[in-house]
């Protein structure tokens, strides 16, 4: 018989989103049931689906398994420090306005380490959207306790369980001013994948926390079974509330977790609000960056 | 090429280091600082963001000094030259961005205005405490270069020089300026913009596919190209390999280590600068940088006028140490005098050069002040008695 009937390979469908994806990499490093792939598939179809020139979309990571996302997106990529994916973001936007950044990265590098630069970002509204995979532990270094690690929880710097307050993380992007929240799990994958549409859509900070099971360190310490018990678990206890207020969105162990679209409103971005003013006070003598830019490159 | 025309302000001026500094960084084609406030350095940024709305340039001024540092590193792969500013305990907090920006061979400048530390130590005081900082801050071995200007002209000369360094060799340049430096206020002569030589970094411009960002030529210096250009490169500080892709292996990890320290270590002769004089003969040379040079010079007329033959050596560009010209040194003087604002850091690098072959002495200072001329005075007389 011809070879060709025993070649399995050839019969097997590409994946959809692989132009998006550095195949050379691949397989990655993320463990069996880890939702980070799953999140990774629903940004790279909203992607696909967003109409943006993917030449000018860059990705920024921090450290962490998120922040390995930079490195198997085929898009402009940077893989920085950690908790510095947003002012990294933050330097290539105001260099290149023109640019589509997105900072994916996780729940301790953003908002433990990086912290600062989240808040004042919001602050700013600058133009970047954050994507943020909330595993509620620090996976990579062996699932320490992290500001998302919920009360009760345990963690391997918590054995005894976890006393600290935990963040309302849509809750801390709004007061800081964030124009969209949205919060999701790795369950719902086509909410997801429009709500990152959205996002990307949205001039100014936008903000997406998915929750992703860790079954390494986070589900297996917790004794909440494998990756898909948790996303089960996602699938019972999950409540779709748009509009919901977000200091009534708290995320506790393994209690009811309010998903939707939280905020969606408009305010000047940082570059809008800097080329505005500039042009207010000095008119004509004001030299916008982007201008010189284009020039420079003539 | 020459500076672009637009922001240079040519002709004779009446200003400190710092404004100067932020002077030579428009002409050099910075368009891009992000920094944090911290005496006694914030006078270069106050003039950057005063100067930026009319030359087409972008001052943030960031939450810390980590942000700051890499800031412009997002800001530089997007096609910018940037630079930020800072002193002692910014420059303390920026040390992983120097790593970054040495692994990810990251053109950018750093400006340090050196205060007396440790910790917060004197803010508004004078050190040179921060050589072997500058050096050795950052985790791991990569190479980096810096500069020490003794005066405003320096200050504009300079920061042009170390643009133009770290354009070339894609290295982050240190300008390390002091407070003294900083603030005195000085004629400062900007040339017209045809007569200011200006590096650019290699752009490629060639087929996409199969383009390895990491890949270096002969010069060790791989071409650059920016984000948004079509080439969906990787960029991390992760190991690398030529693509730019993580790679876990020891092979790897010498490869790339190996040429991000010898970028600077083979090219070094290219880039050391010191000026010299009265060398020709001398039994004491005296090794100094940054004002500490200016402080010298009476001392060693004084020397001289008591007959003591004494060359003076002053450190242009301290990294890469121009260790060549200190071994040779070493082999024909007495004695080499190394007076610095500070308990003691460049005169390590005096003493393993000279190998013993002369008495080398330090003449330490805490920083707060200058040193007095007598004190390097003295020290050049007992450097050679009993010689």
């Amino acid at each position: 018989m011809p070879e060709e009937l025993y070649d399995v390979e050839a019969n097997i469908p590409a994946n959809p989103i692989e132009d998006l994806l550095r195949m050379d990499r691949i397989p990655h490093i993320w463990c069996p049931g880890c939702g980070i792939g799953t999140t990774v598939n629903c940004f790279a179809r909203a992607l696909q689906t967003s109409g943006l020139d993917l030449d000018k979309v860059s990705v920024v990571s921090g450290i962490g398994c998120t922040g390995r996302v930079a490195g198997y997106m085929r898009l402009d990529s940077f893989h920085t420090t950690h908790g510095r994916a947003i002012p990294f973001a933050t330097g290539l936007k105001l260099a290149n306005p023109e640019l589509k950044v997105v900072v994916y990265s996780g729940d301790g590098d953003l908002t433990a380490i990086g912290g600062n630069h989240f808040i004042h970002a919001a602050r700013r509204n600058m133009d970047i959207t954050v994507i943020l995979i909330n595993n509620m532990i620090y996976g990579m270094t062996g699932g320490q306790v992290a500001p998302t690690t919920p009360v009760g929880a345990t963690a391997s710097t918590t054995p005894h369980g976890n006393f600290e307050e935990t963040f309302n993380l849509p809750f801390l992007a709004e007061s800081c001013g964030a124009v969209y929240v949205a919060r999701w799990t790795a369950h719902h994958v086509r909410h997801l994948t429009k709500s990152i549409k959205e996002a990307l859509a949205k001039k100014g900070f936008s903000f997406v926390e998915i929750l992703a099971p860790c079954p390494t360190l986070f589900s297996r310490r917790n004794k909440l079974g494998d990756g898909l018990d948790q996303m089960e678990f996602y699938r019972d206890h999950s409540e779709i509330k748009n509009g919901a207020d977000t200091k009534t969105v708290a995320l506790d162990f393994q209690s009811k977790i309010i998903v939707g679209k939280f905020v969606d409103k408009e305010r000047p971005t940082y570059i809008d609000a800097m080329n505005a003013h500039y042009k207010a006070k000095f008119g004509d003598r004001y030299v916008p960056s982007d201008e010189i830019r284009k020039l420079s490159h003539a | 090429m020459h500076a672009y025309i637009t922001g240079v302000l040519t002709g004779a001026h009446f200003i400190d280091g710092d404004h100067s500094c932020a002077e030579g960084a428009i002409a050099a084609g910075c368009r891009f600082v992000a920094g944090y406030p911290i005496t006694p350095s914030t006078e270069v940024v106050e003039r950057m963001a005063d100067r930026f709305p009319f030359v087409g340039g972008i001052f943030i001024q960031m939450e810390d000094e980590i942000a700051s540092s890499i800031a412009i590193q997002g800001a530089v792969w997007a096609g910018k030259k940037a630079m930020t500013v800072t002193s002692g305990p910014g420059f303390s907090l920026m040390m992983e961005h120097i790593g970054l920006a040495a692994m990810t061979e990251t053109p950018c400048v750093f400006v340090d205005v050196q205060r007396a530390g440790p910790s917060t130590g004197l803010p508004t005081m004078p050190a040179q405490g921060d050589m072997m900082q500058a050096r050795w801050g950052s985790h791991g071995d990569y190479s980096i270069i810096a500069l020490s200007p003794n005066s405003p002209q320096e200050c504009f000369d300079l920061t042009v020089h170390a643009f133009n360094l770290s354009e070339k060799y894609r290295v982050p340049v240190m300008v390390m300026m002091d407070e003294c430096v900083g603030h005195m206020i000085e004629r400062v002569v900007i040339p017209e913009a045809n007569k200011i030589d200006i590096i650019e970094r290699k752009v490629y411009e060639g087929p996409k596919e199969n383009f390895q960002p990491f890949d270096a030529g002969r010069d060790l210096v791989p071409m650059m190209v920016r984000a948004g250009d079509g080439y969906r490169i990787h960029v991390t500080g992760l190991t690398h390999d030529e693509r730019g892709y993580p790679n876990m292996s020891v092979s790897a990890q010498g490869r790339l280590v190996q040429r991000l320290v010898d970028k600077v270590r083979v090219n070094a002769d290219n880039i050391i600068m010191y000026k010299e004089e009265d060398i020709e003969g001398a039994d004491v040379v005296v090794v100094t940088y940054g004002i500490t040079s200016r402080t010298a010079i009476p001392a060693i007329e004084q020397a001289k006028a008591k007959g003591l033959k004494v060359g003076h050596l002053r450190l242009v560009v301290v990294w890469p140490f121009p260790e060549k010209r200190i071994r040779e040194l070493a082999g024909k003087v007495k004695s080499i005098v190394v007076p610095e604002l500070n308990m003691g850091q460049m005169v390590y690098e005096v003493e393993r050069c000279a190998a013993g072959k002369c008495n080398v002495v330090c003449v330490p200072h805490a920083g707060g002040t200058v040193h007095q001329p007598k004190d390097i005075l003295a020290a050049i007389e007992k450097s050679i008695r009993g010689k």
